[in-house]
């Protein structure tokens, strides 16, 4: 089959692989209709995960149709020639993380726990193409796609829906909608949002869903604060503005009472000599991730409010805020989504029409045009905010 | 190594070193010449040497014991006899006496060290690991599933084969570094169902240990903490472990390993296997492992043999 392999830093192409095959009872084999890229798969081109190896198959939003069952998998829950969503983060449902449905922590899908654990202090669940960190699991961005645990993870998808409506219910929505639930949002709640990529948009969304009386995006590229203006929704661009100012500006004095970070490590900062010197500490490995967002989000929340993580950090930063942390009450929330918890309830939402994921979509090519995708989303041409990949 | 720190011979030789290390440090030329050798400035410095080197020894010995000072000690006196066989040879005659008897003495102390180092240097060769894990299951169900011993082999790395010989024995074989394999009996010692389960090795195995689990109940009822301790004799004591860790043996890390692929089996039903480490039990954890991309038929058929 064809799958988008990592070749080392910088380097992805579509390359010519085996079919994938049940090695556990309860896989499933899935015959992938529609891919997505992650702005996370950039941190794994870009060279900030450790642990990868030349020739893992990327991507870790995926869906299609099953072919094939393990001999141990529930049959009442999932039968060859399902349609299904495939949530990223593999899960057994039957550890101690799992029944608290936190199944993003699963204690037993990843293979590779002693070494997630030697950076993480505990180990983290499985994930599909995100590294050997995560398990070393092939990823989704190919033809086909093993599944572990197809009894507990995969979503059914019984209804006509497009692959393109609910394709992201994998990762980016689930993980905006999580994003702006562990805010605690109440009645006149003003949330900013920094990042306006495909899960800033979402948690945007959410937060309204969820009640916010006002949503703040902060960018740096015009298109994706367009994006965010046409929902309605306020804007920043941090290129040109203090954040900090121009947030006690829209509120007040006040400060968002609840922020969110759908950054993570690669942040930059307008300032440039900010920007540098958080980009010098990472190049000397002083710091493994650049907080620029975190930072900001901490140090505008209004004391007692809520600052809730989804962008993805992978090991230590300097200068964390935490005298403004614990002096100001804030409660900080994060996690990598516990996307099996969201799927049904989002569905349902979508199913509704409470939500258009197709909204964040700019780009779709077929799965062998990959690496160009990957090169538009790295560089941000052509406005590109969400790739999907189509294997038909 | 607390047992080195309370044993008498250890001590001795440390008190020894302190004993002769002082007047040497102190006095290099009066110590010269007590054992009848000329004091010019390159005999004071090598006393001097010869004193530092034995402070040092020392405060090895009585501060932090360990076998590797005995061995530095051994090899002290072996520098201490060239260096007094050489004065013996080219000695002037005055206090030739004095010189045969201090390395009389000499080598006298090297029979002890050589002594102390041997005998002692087998006693840290005894391997004590632990780890612990919390499962879902219920103590009795988690009980069981261990005593099962012919199903161990399917999550701990290094176990081939269980047999149950016996009501309370069994034969066991297990792969060792450097492509060997150990073999033993074994009888269970300690058999409470529900809470613990303890075995030793029997006469005549290639590498003496035993080992036991207990299991209790997990605060709240959530499930059951299991404690593992295995115990066993290291080939070649310190020197066999630094060997096998070079070639990336690592056993603490393998027995939380073993106990994680457990945590899956008796949880999950099977041990986890992805395409980076498709062997399972097998995997060590380590790079390079298989890329994460299906594997050939070849490899498949390798791996799941």
């Amino acid at each position: 089959m064809k799958a988008t392999c990592w070749m080392g830093p910088d380097s992805v192409s579509v390359e010519d692989v085996p079919d994938p095959s049940i090695l556990n009872g309860r896989d499933a084999v899935v015959r992938i209709t529609s891919t997505a890229i992650c702005g996370s798969d950039l941190h794994l081109v870009d060279g900030y995960v450790p642990g990868m190896q030349k020739g893992d198959i990327l991507g870790h939003e995926f869906m299609g149709e099953v072919v094939e069952v393990g001999a141990g998998v529930d049959r009442s829950k999932i039968r060859v020639g399902d349609r299904v969503v495939v949530p990223f983060p593999i899960a057994c449902g039957a550890c101690a993380a799992c029944r608290a449905r936190l199944y993003s922590c699963c204690e037993n899908s990843n293979p590779n726990a002693g070494m997630a654990e030697k950076m993480f202090g505990h180990p983290t669940a499985g994930i599909y193409g995100y590294s050997h960190l995560t398990g070393g699991f092939a990823g989704g961005q190919a033809e086909y796609a093993r599944v572990p645990f197809a009894d507990v993870n995969p979503l059914v998808v019984e209804s006509d829906l497009d692959d393109e409506q609910v394709l992201f219910l994998s990762d980016v929505l689930p993980t905006g909608y999580m994003a702006a639930e562990m805010c605690d949002i109440g009645d006149g709640d003003v949330v900013a949002v920094w990042g306006a990529g495909a899960v800033g948009q979402f948690a945007m969304d959410s937060a309204r869903m969820l009640g916010a009386a006002k949503v703040i995006a902060i960018d740096r590229e015009p298109y994706r604060l367009e994006m965010a203006a046409a929902q309605g929704y306020e804007t920043i661009d941090f290129e040109d503005t203090d954040v900090r100012s121009a947030l006690l500006d829209m509120t007040g004095g006040r400060g968002p009472d609840k922020c969110i970070d759908a950054v993570g490590l690669e942040a930059t900062h307008g300032a440039p000599h900010v920007a540098l010197y958080d980009r010098a500490k990472q190049a000397v490995r002083a710091e493994t991730d650049r907080p620029h967002a975190l930072r900001q989000a901490i140090t505008s929340c209004r004391s007692g409010g809520v600052v809730s993580v989804v962008g993805v950090y992978g090991g230590f930063i300097d200068k964390f805020p935490v005298g403004s942390w614990m002096n100001r009450s804030l409660t900080l929330r994060a996690g990598q989504c516990h996307v099996q918890r969201y799927m049904k309830p989002l569905l349902e939402r979508i199913e509704r029409g409470e939500i258009d994921p197709t909204r964040i979509i700019t780009h779709r090519m077929p799965l062998s045009e990959a690496p160009a995708g990957y090169e538009l989303f790295k560089h941000k041409r052509e406005d590109c905010e969400k790739i999907v990949l189509s294997t038909r | 190594m607390k047992t080195l720190r309370r044993d008498p011979l250890v001590r001795g030789l440390g008190l020894a070193s302190a004993a002769l290390g002082v007047p040497q440090v102190a006095r290099p030329a009066d110590v010269a010449r007590g054992i009848g050798v000329t004091a010019g400035p390159r005999q004071r410095t090598a006393t001097l040497a010869v004193g530092v080197r034995e402070l040092a020894a020392a405060g090895g010995l009585l501060a932090r014991p360990h076998p590797v000072w005995l061995w530095g000690r051994v090899g002290g006196d072996i520098v201490d006899l060239a260096l007094l066989t050489r004065a013996l040879r080219r000695h002037d005659g005055r206090g030739l006496g004095r010189t045969a008897l201090a390395t009389a003495a000499v080598a006298a102390l090297t029979a002890v060290d050589v002594y102390a180092a041997v005998t002692r240097t087998g006693r840290g060769s005894e391997t004590t690991l632990t780890a612990t894990t919390t499962v879902s299951t219920s103590p009795e169900e988690t009980y069981a599933f261990w005593r099962r011993l012919e199903g161990l082999p399917t999550f701990m790395a290094h176990l081939e084969e269980v047999r149950r010989t016996g009501e309370s024995t069994s034969h066991w074989r297990a792969s060792a570094p450097f492509g060997r394999t150990v073999e033993w009996d074994a009888e269970v010692t300690e058999d409470v169902p529900g809470s613990l389960l303890a075995w030793r090795s029997l006469d005549g195995a290639d590498v003496d240990n035993g080992g036991e689990v207990r299991f209790s109940p997990a605060p709240g009822g959530s499930g059951t903490e299991v404690r593992v301790t295995l115990r066993y004799a290291v080939p070649a004591g310190a020197l066999g472990r630094a060997v096998a860790r070079y070639f990336g043996e690592e056993p603490s890390q393998q027995l939380d390993d073993d106990l994680r692929r457990f945590k899956q089996a008796v949880e999950t039903g099977e041990v986890v296997r992805s395409e980076g480490a498709p062997a399972g039990k097998r995997a060590r954890g380590e790079f390079p492992q298989h890329p994460a991309r299906p594997l050939t038929p070849k490899e498949l058929k390798e791996t799941l043999s």
